[in-house]
């Protein structure tokens, strides 16, 4: 809209939004904070300004081995999130450029599973995973995280897929590509915004999955979540501390997350709200 | 090379019979157009040819060869899509380069061919430009130029110029045919405008719901539309059809009496009526008159004649080119 | 396009995902389903006994099951209440003309990106604790008694912790939604002579409506399953106070150790999920015509 708004008007608005956004933004701000201040200064009482200490971080990883939970998150959240793409990507390319009358349903039913409460299969998923012995195991979970987000892949890229307009395809057949060369040159360089956007989004949800990596792991495959978790009742670390690993737990899917509104919005909503 | 013969095609998608039989010649070197209201299977049926969908029925040959199984690349046509399908993350020189590639040609030759066509197409300037970086009409131009260079038996155009504007679609309706009086190749050329066929083809089509209604060339159209659809689809503003006495004092169900047929003027005539909207249009203006007795007419005037809203105007209607219809909408020949 | 090469391909292609989340439903389901109606105890493994329905009976004689799902019922409303219309105002005030849009946008979505252990134990250690908590300390500056959030209001306490985590996604979404609005309909509604307030009830609020039944339904799939939150804050407790659905089936399957019990909860659970998800795939599947 050209319309002209009053500057007062506008100062008005932005403080308001600030206010609000600070508001939801505090209590991560807060533990930042925290992590920089001594374990005394974090309990003596509301203040936002910290001595400015490393030493929380060092400790942490020192007293609780923080690398490996943050490898395992790694790993885990990575692994899926490729494992998911390499079985969707073709269900997602059939189902968006060779469509039968059942391509709906099929579609709809791989949704379906997402409803499934995760707490409705927890003990089937863990006598088969004992029986297995893949409890505890960085393979078991990471088969399990793709399991999980492999509705959303296949959605997510389905969505993406068919924005790439039939005539460009048919275009490429006249002009004589086959299937793999319609692939290569045609559909793979036009595919890889929307895979990559798929790929961040499901990181994202496989780092923060916080059910099935609290379940199934006990200190070997334990991802962060698990690792943060385990600190319900701070025994030996405290605030300061716990600020430390927190911060360092949520920051790289903080930055992350801020590179995928968008997808997100996407993702998350089927392409219901774009 | 590039004639084209279609026997017995018929296409059904489903329950729905989009094309229940066709049969047509297309000669080398012609422009043919495909004209009908949307609907009416033109699309389809340049599907059909260019092998992206595949027929329910009969056969498609082109030069004597039946292609009816044979893979769209392999019949060597080529394509200007609607929505110019152009490749966004290539270069325009590696969007026209991409059949060449496809043919694995050797690169020399690939950079000749792109060349060439280029500087046919005025695109020379733009080869390292990506398509979103174009205009309109310049990326209809790359689309041409992707079809040009494959150097195929024929070029099939499905609606090219829908998505310009009114300008530049008269531009490109000249450069078009340029391109056809120096490549001298088929062209088979799908519109919904029936000004696009009468003032491009040298035969047109006439499609209705599946069904070839005439072909001629565009005069023949005009001059001697076979039944009351051709009649009603070819000329612009559209032929004015009577019923009741007039007809019937010239022994048909329906006359037909086109615009610029009908004589006007302010004192006298065979029928008097009404000016209800008067378009001016410089060089000539049309007249939506209501006729006493007989209805709404339209009628095509010179630039000079003054008429406006509510003057009442004589009107003579041209009998040596009149158009009689019978009862089933067929002409009657005179 | 469909040749009949181009379908067998396809199916090939759809087969691996199809297969794999066929056996990840209908493999545990039944397992679920089976254990339900058997006597089951993971510490005494070796006696198994076919249970008939008294596993069911028990989960739904045990006054904990009507708490946990009452509470379910108040977590999920609790929830959608505070992120749905709090969403609508976020979303009204980041789409005016202010400085700093994107920093805001940026600030507002961050706690979705949160994992549930960190959110919930920053809340309990940082905001809500009675001694050293932010809240404590400002009822103090106030001259209040500070409260004891865990203990005194437990599920309210879970309902804050997980509004503050969802709200950015109903924030983003009908952000998203409103900045999707036809900026000539809203013109056309001032040269109509609406006032704002009118033009939000009759432009802005139906416009909203798909994207606000959207954020409703995701979000009621997600909290039905909250369980972080609630293992690291009171752990169900006082009590039951704060046990919702999910936390008295873990409670039952892996603190109990009982296998029947839990499975005849996970088959309700899996029953109260699928009312849900058939409005939600009504929902989406509507809009995949389009």
């Amino acid at each position: 809209m050209a319309r002209k708004v009053t500057t007062g008007a506008r100062i008005g608005w932005t403080i308001a939004a600030w206010v609000v956004a600070l508001l939801i933004f505090f209590p991560i701000l807060y533990a930042l904070i925290t992590s920089f201040k001594t374990e005394q200064e974090a309990i003596a009482g509301f203040s936002l300004i910290p001595s400015g200490t490393f030493e929380n971080y060092i400790t942490v990883e020192e007293q609780r081995d923080y690398f490996t939970p943050f490898m395992n998150s790694v790993i885990l959240s990575v692994g899926s999130t490729i494992l998911a793409l390499i079985v969707a990507l073709p269900a997602a390319w059939a189902m968006a450029f060779a469509p039968t009358k059942r391509t709906k349903d099929i579609l709809m039913w791989m949704l379906s599973t997402k409803m499934m409460p995760s707490v409705a299969v927890l003990l089937p998923i863990f006598i088969i995973f004992r029986n297995l012995g893949l409890l505890d195991t960085r393979i078991g979970l990471t088969v399990m995280l793709m399991l999980i987000n492999l509705p959303i892949v296949v959605w997510m890229l389905y969505t993406y897929f068919r924005e790439i307009p039939g005539e460009i395809l048919e275009a490429a057949r006249m002009d004589g590509a086959g299937i793999w060369q319609e692939i290569v040159y045609v559909l793979a360089p036009m595919g890889v915004p929307g895979i990559a956007s798929t790929l961040l989004l499901n990181v994202i949800l496989a780092w923060n999955e916080a059910f099935w990596t609290i379940q199934l792991t006990t200190t070997n495959a334990a991802p962060l979540t698990a690792f943060i978790a385990s600190f319900s009742s701070p025994q030996g670390l405290f605030w300061a501390k716990l600020s430390a690993a927190s911060t360092m737990a949520i920051a790289p899917i903080l930055i992350l997350g801020w590179f995928s509104q968008k997808q997100l919005v996407r993702g998350l909503t089927f392409g219901a709200v774009k | 090379m590039g004639s084209i013969t279609l026997k017995n095609v018929s296409k059904t998608f489903g329950e729905a019979k989009v094309i229940p039989s066709i049969d047509l010649e297309i000669n080398n070197g012609e422009f043919v157009v495909f004209v009908g209201p949307s609907g009416c299977g033109k699309s389809t049926l340049l599907r059909l040819i260019a092998g992206l969908e595949d027929v329910s029925g009969g056969h498609i040959m082109i030069d004597g060869k039946d292609v009816t199984d044979a893979a769209p690349a392999e019949r060597g046509l080529a394509m200007v899509f609607q929505s110019y399908a152009l490749y966004p993350h290539m270069s325009v020189r590696k969007n026209i380069a991409f059949p060449l590639k496809m043919a694995k040609m050797d690169q020399a030759q690939i950079d000749k061919k792109v060349g060439d066509a280029a500087r046919i197409l005025n695109l020379t300037d733009y080869l390292e430009r990506r398509p979103g970086q174009l205009s309109g009409g310049q990326r209809q131009r790359v689309a041409i130029g992707r079809a040009i260079v494959r150097e195929p038996s024929a070029f099939l155009f499905d609606e090219p110029l829908s998505n310009l504007d009114a300008a530049l679609r008269g531009t490109m309706r000249l450069e078009i045919s340029d391109l056809h009086h120096q490549l001298k190749t088929t062209m088979i050329y799908v519109t919904h405008d029936q000004i696009e066929a009468m003032t491009m083809a040298d035969k047109i089509v006439v499609l209705n719901r599946g069904n070839i209604e005439q072909v001629g060339s565009p005069l023949e159209l005009y001059k001697t539309p076979r039944n009351l659809f051709v009649a009603g689809f070819i000329g612009s503003p559209k032929m004015n059809f009577l019923e009741g006495e007039y007809a019937k004092s010239k022994g048909a169900k329906t006359a037909g009496v086109r615009p610029e047929h009908i004589g006007l003027s302010k004192d006298s005539g065979l029928w008097s009526g009404t000016v209800t909207v008067a378009e001016h249009l410089g060089a000539d203006t049309f007249l939506h008159l209501d006729v006493d007795g007989i209805g709404p007419i339209t009628a095509r005037a010179g630039g000079e004649f003054g008429a406006s809203y509510g003057d009442k105007v004589f009107l003579t209607p041209d009998d040596s080119k009149l158009h009689r219809f019978d009862d089933k909408g067929l002409a009657i020949k005179a | 396009m469909a040749t009949q090469n181009t379908k067998t391909l396809a199916r090939v292609m759809m087969a691996p995902s199809v297969i794999l989340l066929l056996i990840w439903m209908i493999v545990p389901l039944a397992m679920t389903l089976y254990y339900s109606f058997q006597n089951y105890n993971l510490l005494t493994p070796m006696n198994v006994s076919f249970a008939g329905f008294f596993n069911y009976q028990y989960f739904y004689t045990d006054p904990a099951f009507f708490q946990s799902i009452w509470n379910t019922l108040v977590l999920v409303l609790g929830v959608l209440a505070i992120t749905v219309i709090g969403g609508i105002a976020i979303a009204l005030l980041i789409d005016q003309p202010i400085f700093g849009q994107g920093i805001v946008r940026i600030l507002v979505i961050s706690p979705f990106f949160v994992m549930p252990p960190v959110a919930a134990l920053i809340w309990k250690n940082m905001i809500m604790h009675p001694g050293y908590g932010v809240l404590a300390d400002l009822a103090q500056f106030f001259g209040a008694q500070p409260i004891d959030w865990f203990a005194q209001y437990p599920l309210l306490s879970v309902i804050i912790i997980v509004a503050w985590q969802w709200l950015p996604f109903a924030t983003l979404i009908l952000l998203t939604a409103l900045q999707s609005l036809d900026g000539e309909q809203k013109e056309a509604a001032e040269m109509d002579g609406a006032n704002a307030v009118q033009r939000f009830i009759h432009l802005t609020l139906p416009h909203l409506s798909r994207a606000i039944t959207v954020v409703i339904l995701i979000q009621t799939i997600f909290l039905l399953g909250v369980y972080a939150e609630i293992l690291v804050t009171t752990n169900g407790g006082p009590g039951y106070a704060s046990t919702n659905l999910t936390f008295l089936i873990y409670r039952t399957a892996r603190l109990g150790y009982d296998v029947g019990g839990g499975a005849a909860g996970g088959i309700i659970a899996v029953v109260l999920a699928n009312i849900v998800a058939f409005f939600l795939m009504r929902a989406v599947g509507k809009n995949l015509d389009k």
